[in-house]
C-alpha cells in the first residue's frame, strides 16, 4: 500500500503511520490519525490542508515540540537520516532540534523577543550549537542576514523586533534556521501573515536558498496558490489522514479524492466569474466525534454506504499519485 | 481630474477624501508629523454592484470603510450617499443614514457581543428599524436566518457555539437585520478555510441579486476580487494608483504597483512568475515628494520624485495615478 512515492532522491525524513492524540474532559480527539509521509533531499514538500486537519501537529511532533499532556504520539516512528526520532531522549533531541532540522513559524513577531536585539537572537541560536568568537559570530551573522535579503545587515542586528517590518522579521526567522545549515526546515505557514507581494518575496528567498545549500522544506499551509507555486511533492490532509499525494500536476489536473477535487473546485478566480462557486457543504468535524468510515463522507458527494463503515484504502494512480478513495478508483477503472 | 464613472445609479461617491492621523511625540505630545492615511481618495460604487478595494496591509482600506461608515470623520473632501454629502453631517441627521450603511469585519467572533445570543443580536437590529410588535420581530429573525442559511434554532444560542463560517453568516444576518442598501465587506472571507469561503461567497451574490445589495469589498485576495467585483479601485499608501473594471485590471493593468500584485499572486492554474515583484526595491520610510510608490517601482524616474502624479483616464472609465501609461514604456 505504502510505496515509495517520489522518484528522486532519497528520503530524509520518513513519518509511518503516525498518531497524536490529545486528551481533555475525558474527550480523546484524534488530530494526527496515522499519516506516512516522506522528505526527501532538496525537496519542497507541502502539506496542505485547512484549519484543524492536523498539518501543525504532524510539524510539531517532528521536532517533539507536542505538549504532552495533553498530547500525545500514540504510535508511528519518525526517521530522520535513519534513526527514529520518537525513541530520542530530550538531551539527544536538542542537537537535532534547530540543528539539523529547523522551524519558522506563522508569526515572526510572536517567536522573536521582544526584549533583545535581533543579533542577540540570532546569536544565542548560532552560539548553542556552534560555539565561536565574538569577532566571528558576528561576521557569521551580518552574513546570515544578507542572505536572506535584509539592507545594511551590521545595523540591523542591534534592531529590535518591532523595529523591522513583517517581511524582513519573517527573514530574520529564515536566518535563524539557517545559521546552523539545516537538512530540513519545517516552514508553518511562514507567509499567512504577510502581503502577497511580500509573500513573493519570502517564497523565492525560500526557493533560492533550497538551491544554495541543497536543503529540504516541509512547508505547511492552507494556501492552493502557495502550494501550486514551489511544491515538488503534496499532501492533502484531511481531518488528520491524508487524502491525496501527488506533484503539482497530478494534484491541481488531475485530483482524485473528492475534498482535493471540491477544494480546487471552491477556489474563487476570474475564470470563474458569473459562475457559482462550489462549495463543499457542511464542515470539518470536530477531532474528537470524527464519523465513522472515512471523514469526508458526511461531505462527500460520491459517499455510498461502506464509506461510512469502512477506512478507506489508498488507492494507487500511478506515478507516486494516491488518493484514498476507492469509490472513485472503481469509477475510474469502469470509465477506462 | 478625478474619478467619474459615467452613469447614474451611483449609490456612494467619494471625492477626494483625506484622512492625516497626527503623529505625536514627546511628554507633551507635540504633534511631529502626519501619517497621511486616506490622502485623496475618489471612487464611484453603482447601484447593485460591487466594487473592490484591494491593497496591502496599511493601505489605508480599512480606514475609507471606517469613514464611509462615519465611524471617523473626514478631514477634506466629500462623501456623496444618494445624492447627499454626508461626511459633515452631525450624529443626530447621520441617524437616518446609519441604516443604510452596513459592515461585515473580518473576524466574526470579535465583532459579535459573546453575552448576547445570536437572536438578540440580531433583533436589536429589527428594533431599530422600529417593528414594535413582538411576533412581527419573531418573524423577521427567522427570515434572516434562514436568508444566511441558518436554522431558527440557532436564535438562542451564544456566538461561540459556531464555527467561522457560521458566525459570519450571523454577522451578515445582523448587518441586514436594518435593511441596508450597501454593505462594506472588510476582508470577509480572509479568516476562513477554503471550503467555507466558496460558502460565504456564494451567500454574499445570492443576497446581492436577491436584495439588490451594493457592496464595497476590501479584501486583499485579488482571486476573490476577481470573481467577486464588477469594478476595482487599487490602493497604495493612501492613495488610488488605478480603478477601473474588473476586466480591465486583470487584462490590461497600467500602473507598475497593479502589475506587481497580479504577478505576485501564485495561481494553480499557471506558472508562477515573480520577476515584477523581485524588482522592487528596499522602502525606505522617508516620504514623498509625488509618487507614493517611487519607492518600490521599477520604473521610477526623476519626474516621480519631485511632481504630484494625476489620476488621467486612459481609456473609458479606466483611471491611472502614473504619468508613464504608454505601455510600451512598461514592458
Amino acid at each position: 500500500m505504502d510505496k515509495q512515492p517520489n522518484p528522486h532522491g532519497t528520503p530524509l525524513l520518513k513519518v509511518e503511520n503516525l498518531k497524536v492524540y490529545f486528551q481533555s474532559d475525558g474527550e480523546r480527539a484524534r488530530a494526527v490519525d496515522g499519516i506516512s509521509y516522506e522528505v526527501r533531499q532538496k525537496q519542497t514538500v507541502c502539506i496542505v490542508g485547512e484549519s484543524g486537519c492536523g498539518k501543525t501537529v504532524s510539524s510539531l511532533s517532528i521536532l517533539g515540540l507536542i505538549p504532552s499532556p495533553p498530547g500525545e504520539i500514540v504510535g508511528g516512528e519518525i526517521f530522520f537520516s535513519g534513526q527514529d526520532l520518537l525513541k530520542l531522549d530530550e538531551k539527544a533531541m536538542q542537537k537535532i532540534r534547530g540543528n539539523q532540522i529547523a522551524m519558522v513559524f506563522q508569526e515572526p513577531l510572536t517567536s522573536l523577543n521582544p526584549v533583545f536585539t535581533i543579533g542577540n537572537q540570532i546569536g544565542e541560536a548560532v552560539y548553542t550549537h556552534k560555539p565561536m568568537d565574538a569577532e566571528s559570530l558576528k561576521r557569521y551573522m551580518i552574513q546570515l542576514l544578507s542572505d536572506v535579503g535584509i539592507p545594511s545587515p551590521e545595523q540591523r542586528l542591534n534592531d529590535y523586533p518591532h523595529q523591522l517590518s513583517g517581511g524582513q522579521r519573517q527573514r530574520v526567522m529564515i536566518a535563524m534556521a539557517l545559521s546552523c545549515d539545516p537538512a530540513l526546515m519545517i516552514a508553518d505557514e511562514p507567509t499567512t501573515a504577510l502581503d502577497v507581494t511580500v509573500q513573493a518575496q519570502i517564497l523565492e528567498l525560500l526557493r533560492s536558498i533550497q538551491q544554495k545549500r541543497s536543503m529540504a522544506i516541509l512547508y505547511i499551509t492552507h494556501d492552493l496558490g502557495v502550494v501550486s507555486a514551489i511544491a515538488h511533492w503534496i499532501y492533502v490532509m484531511y481531518a488528520g489522514i491524508i487524502a491525496e499525494q501527488g506533484n503539482a500536476d497530478q494534484i491541481f489536473r488531475f485530483p482524485r479524492h473528492p475534498y482535493t477535487q471540491g477544494l480546487l473546485a471552491s477556489l474563487p478566480g476570474r475564470s470563474k466569474r458569473g459562475k457559482r462557486l462550489y462549495s463543499i457543504p457542511g464542515s470539518v468535524p470536530n477531532p474528537a466525534y470524527k464519523p465513522k468510515g472515512c471523514p469526508f463522507h458526511p461531505r462527500c458527494p460520491h459517499a455510498i454506504s461502506p464509506c461510512r463503515k469502512e477506512y478507506p484504502d489508498m488507492c494507487d494512480y500511478g506515478h507516486g499519485h494516491m488518493a484514498r478513495c476507492p469509490v472513485l478508483y472503481e469509477k475510474r477503472e469502469h470509465s477506462e | 481630474m478625478e474619478t467619474t464613472h459615467k452613469h447614474n445609479s451611483v449609490i456612494l461617491r467619494l471625492e477626494n477624501v483625506k484622512k492625516y492621523f497626527p503623529i505625536r511625540r514627546g511628554f507633551f505630545q507635540h504633534t511631529v508629523g502626519w501619517v497621511k492615511a486616506v490622502d485623496g481618495v475618489s471612487f464611484d460604487i453603482e447601484q447593485g454592484k460591487t466594487m473592490g478595494l484591494v491593497g496591502e496591509s496599511g493601505c489605508g482600506k480599512s480606514t475609507v470603510a471606517r469613514l464611509i461608515l462615519k465611524l471617523l470623520e473626514t478631514d477634506e473632501g466629500k462623501i456623496i450617499f444618494e445624492g447627499r454629502n454626508i461626511s459633515r453631517f452631525s450624529e443626530k441627521e447621520m441617524k437616518p443614514f446609519r441604516k443604510e450603511v452596513q459592515i461585515i469585519f473580518q473576524d466574526p467572533f470579535g465583532s459579535l457581543n459573546p453575552r448576547m445570543t445570536v437572536g438578540q443580536c440580531i433583533e436589536e437590529g429589527i428594533r431599530l428599524l422600529g417593528v414594535k410588535r413582538a411576533s412581527a420581530r419573531k418573524e423577521r429573525l427567522e427570515n434572516l436566518l434562514n436568508m444566511v442559511g441558518m436554522s431558527y434554532d440557532s436564535a438562542d444560542r451564544y456566538p461561540h457555539e459556531f464555527s467561522g463560517g457560521q458566525r459570519q453568516r450571523i454577522g451578515i444576518a445582523r448587518a441586514l437585520s436594518v435593511e441596508p442598501s450597501l454593505i462594506v465587506c472588510d476582508e470577509p472571507v480572509s479568516a476562513l478555510d477554503v471550503s467555507i469561503q466558496a460558502q460565504i461567497i456564494n451567500l454574499l451574490k445570492d443576497l446581492q441579486d436577491r436584495l439588490g445589495l451594493s457592496y464595497l469589498f476590501i479584501s486583499h485576495d485579488l482571486n476573490i476580487v476577481g470573481y467577486l467585483c464588477d469594478t476595482i479601485s487599487v490602493m497604495y499608501n493612501g492613495s488610488i494608483m488605478e480603478s477601473a473594471s474588473s476586466e480591465d485590471i486583470f487584462n490590461h493593468p497600467y500602473h507598475p504597483y497593479t502589475n506587481s500584485l497580479l504577478s505576485a499572486v501564485p495561481d494553480p492554474n499557471k506558472k508562477w512568475d515573480v520577476t515584477l515583484s523581485l524588482e522592487q526595491r528596499y522602502d525606505s520610510d522617508a516620504v514623498y515628494d509625488g509618487c507614493k510608490h517611487q519607492n518600490k517601482c521599477p520604473w521610477v524616474e526623476k519626474q516621480c520624485r519631485t511632481n504630484p502624479i494625476d489620476f488621467v483616464e486612459v481609456e473609458e472609465n479606466h483611471f491611472v495615478r502614473c504619468w508613464k501609461t504608454d505601455k510600451s514604456d512598461l514592458k
